[in-house]
């Protein structure tokens, strides 16, 4: 029973989610109060697991079922700091419109106890179990703000087309199971018999559900509704932490089971890959709601995250492991600058609502301008290299399609983030925003935009810390 | 010689930008953010002079160069210069404090984010020329585009949201099939240092596709017939000072691109595509001549010229003698000083009357000597009068390319007169004839500073037109070893 140790952070968390449920029962008035434990709790449990697993590895318990490697902890530790950014930028956003209530930030830590369980999984059931926690949580915080028709809207939306992914990939799992015998990944991966076709079957409904899950074209509907009708805040959450889950399981589900079925859905996440990719730059363009544009763009960006995954190497997946790492600064950048555009206590989230922002807010426009190239992926800001370690992998395998159509794309994509730049830039301007912003919100958009700028003076940093991760032995 | 006197060059004019960035310009200081950025620009001028006279011209070897590792196992950090290069980084440095000086009378608002704006771009340009890794090479050579973007699109003219898009579109879209060659270069010979690669070589079997995704970038930003519609929108459009960064050095990024990557990297395909070039090169001279006999607007017939000239330059590289790269690379010296002054003259009269239009213009040398004189000699330098640089420019790339194929320099050489006609021609209807606009008779000659940029391009354009020697002594050996290299290359492949 020693080796429990190395879930004490999923327990704490646990633990944790049930006396803030407690104490918010009991206790009057106490959503600050409990705001302010849960991000302490989100850093403590970061904490925890930074000292206990993230020197292993590899080590399996439960008989297997979890997994604790460095790809865990990683991705762990980013899901957990990426929550704690996510929550404590978006409190003034909250109170507000009047949400600013216990259920919230309970609701963002079961989630991240769901993802935190995913990211560890070895086995179908723990990993649908993760899969459940989460996505319910995320249904009621799409639908937090209920006296809106929108936020309803995208909630009863999220809620009905996830209910069906999670249903094909139940189906996938039970398939799986039912010609492996096993529901553990590595027993699944010694009992294959590539000639089973049915396997096939289970892998396609099961990158199906997952695709619902990250948003990949072509099911990709629901995420521009619910991103739009949800709070910004919540919006905010949804671009970034679920996707680093997600990735990990994508990773974890391809690269251990079925490494040796590669020819059976590499063509699949090509497919996926280059659809969203080539679907995320072109839709966009049309779109006069930034919410709904950053849904677009990040179908777009989870689609090079997913070319990294095509390769089938450490390579690859490292490149992606990069890639939503530095998504997620660029998003958090984004939506820091989101939800500073606010005036006398209404938000606004139009694209025409930047019009002449430089003349009024010069600071927020240049790291509006510094995010949205590095979005772009020009260089030397960070978002190039995202892309091109991406590319790098994905050329090492020789797939110049792919390649060519994913830089094909970032043309494509480059035009409505131009378009951005140009009515920051080139417009007349209207009214001022606010200025009073929180000091968290400062400094998120500051340090992101900072980081963003300054990251191809140490590029192998990450690098280093990611090269651990070497999923295929 | 351990003062890394490259990345001084190259960070200096950032350090700058940062400077005029902290000091937060408001109408008052102004002048003070002028001054900075100045200054900066002037050190950086200097300093590369220092370079020119500590570079020695005895060898092809890369000098001053710097090699940092930047990404583990990766990519180094590796800049140096040659011959050729180093003449480039000379143009930038010179122009640059030019173009500032030259905002005095064109930028109205948001002074500073000009300045800034053109001290990184600076910065990224000096990058572009020095850097000896292909990868550092595209860094800079992309990044420049931000920038740019944004002088066109905040302080350009009435269509300049459109120019500034088809700018950025065009030469991103040109650019990133040379990042899919530059990594497919990595994991085919497994480096992207340019001198390692200069002595392993590339498999010829994969040169061609590699050629040619170098060849959409550099086509693009050169411009060659057909992709060069961006560059008369972007010229048109673009402030003063943004036109001259991009006829003067811009440009020269795909020549010097042409001449370090295409032909040192890809000898054999080099061989293969060099009739297409011709080709090419031979309608932007006869077809973008006669377009710009046609223009009403004297910017866009200047930036129809410099396609043109550029069409010269591309001639001259790929006739791969000695004669026509010197030529080539005289000729894109000496268009980066003229081209520069062309506009700042148009940016004169403009600045007074604001209208382009030759139609507005005629009989103006009795009103404004001083600028009729310069821009007659401008005039002279664009259309290739012995005497001044555009002259040798011309006559060495001719040279070389009736050594290589005689229809193709006849041809070519028909392009000459076609300069001289549409040149003169500009010339007469604005500065001579007679004087019909009665507003014209309220313009001011030649102020101080625009005297002072005018004669600081005046100057080399006749210098080196009656002695060019210190720029071939520069260039001509390390031109000569990338010729030798280059039929090496080509004997040991075939």
């Amino acid at each position: 029973m020693e080796n429990l140790q190395l879930v004490f952070p999923e327990i704490f968390l646990s633990l944790s989610i049930m006396f803030l449920l407690l104490l918010g029962v009991f206790k009057k008035d106490s959503s600050k109060l409990i705001q302010n434990i849960s991000l302490v709790i989100l850093l403590i449990t970061a904490v925890i697991t930074f000292n206990e697993t993230i020197t292993i590895d590899e080590v399996k318990l439960f008989n297997g079922s979890i997994i604790i490697d460095y790809l865990s902890s990683f991705m762990k530790i980013i899901t957990l700091l990426a929550a704690f950014l996510a929550l404590v930028i978006s409190s003034n956003y909250l109170k507000t419109f009047k949400i600013f209530k216990i259920e919230y930030p309970i609701l963002i830590l079961s989630s991240v106890l769901g993802m935190m369980i995913m990211i560890s999984s070895n086995d179908l059931i723990v990993f649908y179990m993760g899969l459940e926690l989460q996505s319910l949580a995320l249904y009621v915080l799409a639908t937090f703000d209920r006296d809106q028709i929108k936020s309803s809207e995208a909630g009863l939306k999220y809620f009905v087309l996830s209910a069906l992914s999670s249903g094909l990939l139940l189906y996938g799992c039970s398939l799986i199971y039912g010609f492996t015998g096993s529901t553990n990944f590595n027993i699944i991966a010694n009992q294959l018999d590539s000639n089973e076709y049915a396997i096939t079957f289970g892998i396609v409904f099961i990158l199906v559900g997952l695709a619902f899950k990250i948003s990949a074209v072509p099911f990709h509907m629901w995420a521009p509704d619910v991103y739009e009708g949800s709070p910004t805040s919540v919006t905010l959450f949804f671009t970034m932490v679920p996707k680093i889950a997600a990735l990990t399981v994508f990773i974890r589900f391809l690269y251990v089971p079925f490494l040796n079925l590669i020819e059976q859905w590499q063509m699949i996440l090509i497919f996926l890959s280059i659809a969203s990719m080539l679907f995320g730059a072109i839709a966009a363009i049309g779109q006069t709601n930034l919410k709904r544009l950053v849904a677009y763009s990040s179908i777009g960006h989870i689609g090079y995250a997913l070319a990294g995954l095509a390769t089938g190497t450490n390579d690859g997946i490292q490149s992606s492991v990069i890639y939503i790492t530095i998504y997620i600064l660029m998003n958090l950048g984004l939506f820091s600058c989101l939800l500073m555009m606010k005036r006398n206590n209404e938000y606004y989230e139009n694209i025409d609502d930047l019009s002449g922002l430089s003349k009024n807010h010069p600071m927020l426009s240049l790291s509006l301008l510094i995010i949205l190239f590095s979005l772009a992926g020009i260089p030397p800001l960070a978002g190039f290299f995202a892309k091109f370690y991406i590319f790098k992998s994905v050329l090492e395998q020789s797939m110049y399609f792919l390649a060519i159509v994913g830089l094909l794309s970032t043309v494509v994509a480059a035009f409505y983030y131009l378009r951005l730049i140009k009515i920051i830039y080139f417009d007349k301007e209207k009214e001022r925003f606010d200025t009073d912003h929180s000091l968290w919100l400062k400094f998120s958009l500051t340090a992101s935009t900072i980081l963003i700028l300054i990251y191809f003076i140490f590029p192998s940093q990450l690098i280093e810390v990611v090269s651990r991760i070497n999923i295929i032995q | 010689m351990n003062f890394p006197i490259l990345s001084s060059l190259i960070l200096l004019p950032t350090i700058g930008a940062f400077f005029i960035f902290f000091t937060r310009s408001n109408d008052k200081n102004n002048l003070t953010v002028k001054y900075v950025a100045l200054f900066t620009s002037f050190v950086n001028f200097f300093l590369s002079i220092y370079l020119w006279i500590l570079f020695d011209q005895s060898t092809s070897e890369f000098q001053f160069v710097e090699d940092r590792i930047w990404i583990q196992n990766f990519i180094n950090y590796k800049v140096g210069v040659d011959g050729i290069s180093i003449l480039f980084i000379l143009l930038t440095t010179f122009i640059t404090p030019l173009c500032i000086i030259s905002v005095n009378n064109t930028i109205k608002n948001r002074l500073s984010e000009f300045l800034i704006a053109i001290l990184i771009m600076e910065s990224f340009m000096i990058g572009v020329f020095c850097s000896l890794d292909l990868v550092v090479f595209y860094l800079f050579f992309e990044a420049g585009l931000i920038p740019m973007f944004l002088i066109i699109g905040i302080w350009g003219g009435a269509r300049r949201v459109y120019s500034a898009f088809k700018f950025f579109l065009y030469t991103l879209l040109g650019s990133v099939l040379m990042l899919v060659a530059i990594i497919s270069i990595y994991w085919i010979s497994g480096t992207t240092d340019v001198v390692e690669l200069y002595e392993i070589g590339i498999d010829s079997k994969y040169q061609n596709l590699l050629w040619l995704a170098f060849f959409s970038s550099f086509a693009v930003k050169t411009p060659m017939w057909p992709v060069h519609t961006w560059l008369p929108d972007a010229h048109v459009e673009a402030p003063t000072a943004g036109s001259v960064l991009l006829a003067a050095i811009l440009l020269k990024m795909a020549g010097y691109g042409f001449i370090r990557f295409s032909l040192g990297l890809f000898p054999v395909a080099s061989e293969i595509f060099t009739p297409l070039i011709y080709l090419l090169s031979v309608i932007a001279i006869i077809f973008t001549s006669f377009i710009a006999l046609m223009q009403e607007d004297m910017k866009k017939l200047i930036a129809y010229s410099s396609v043109a000239h550029m069409g010269f330059v591309t001639l001259g590289i790929f006739t791969l003698q000695q004669q026509g790269i010197e030529g080539s690379i005289i000729q894109m010296i000496s268009h980066g000083l003229v081209s520069a002054a062309l506009f700042l003259c148009v940016g004169v009269v403009y600045d007074r009357m604001h209208s382009r239009l030759i139609s507005t213009y005629g009989g103006i040398v009795t009103i404004i000597p001083k600028y009729s004189v310069l821009f007659m000699l401008f005039t002279l330098a664009a259309l290739g009068l012995p005497g001044t640089s555009g002259f040798v420019g011309e006559f060495l790339i001719l040279m070389g390319a009736f050594k290589d194929n005689f229809l193709v320099a006849v041809v070519a050489s028909l392009g000459v007169i076609l300069g001289a006609a549409y040149m003169l021609w500009l010339y007469k209807r604005v500065v001579f004839g007679k004087l019909i606009n009665n507003d014209l008779k309220q313009m001011i000659d030649l102020n101080k500073s625009e005297l002072f940029i005018l004669s600081c391009l005046a100057i080399p354009t006749l210098f080196f037109g009656f002695y060019p020697d210190p720029l071939i002594n520069t260039i001509e050996v390390s031109v000569s070893d990338l010729i030798d290299m280059y039929n090496l290359n080509l004997v040991s492949k075939f």
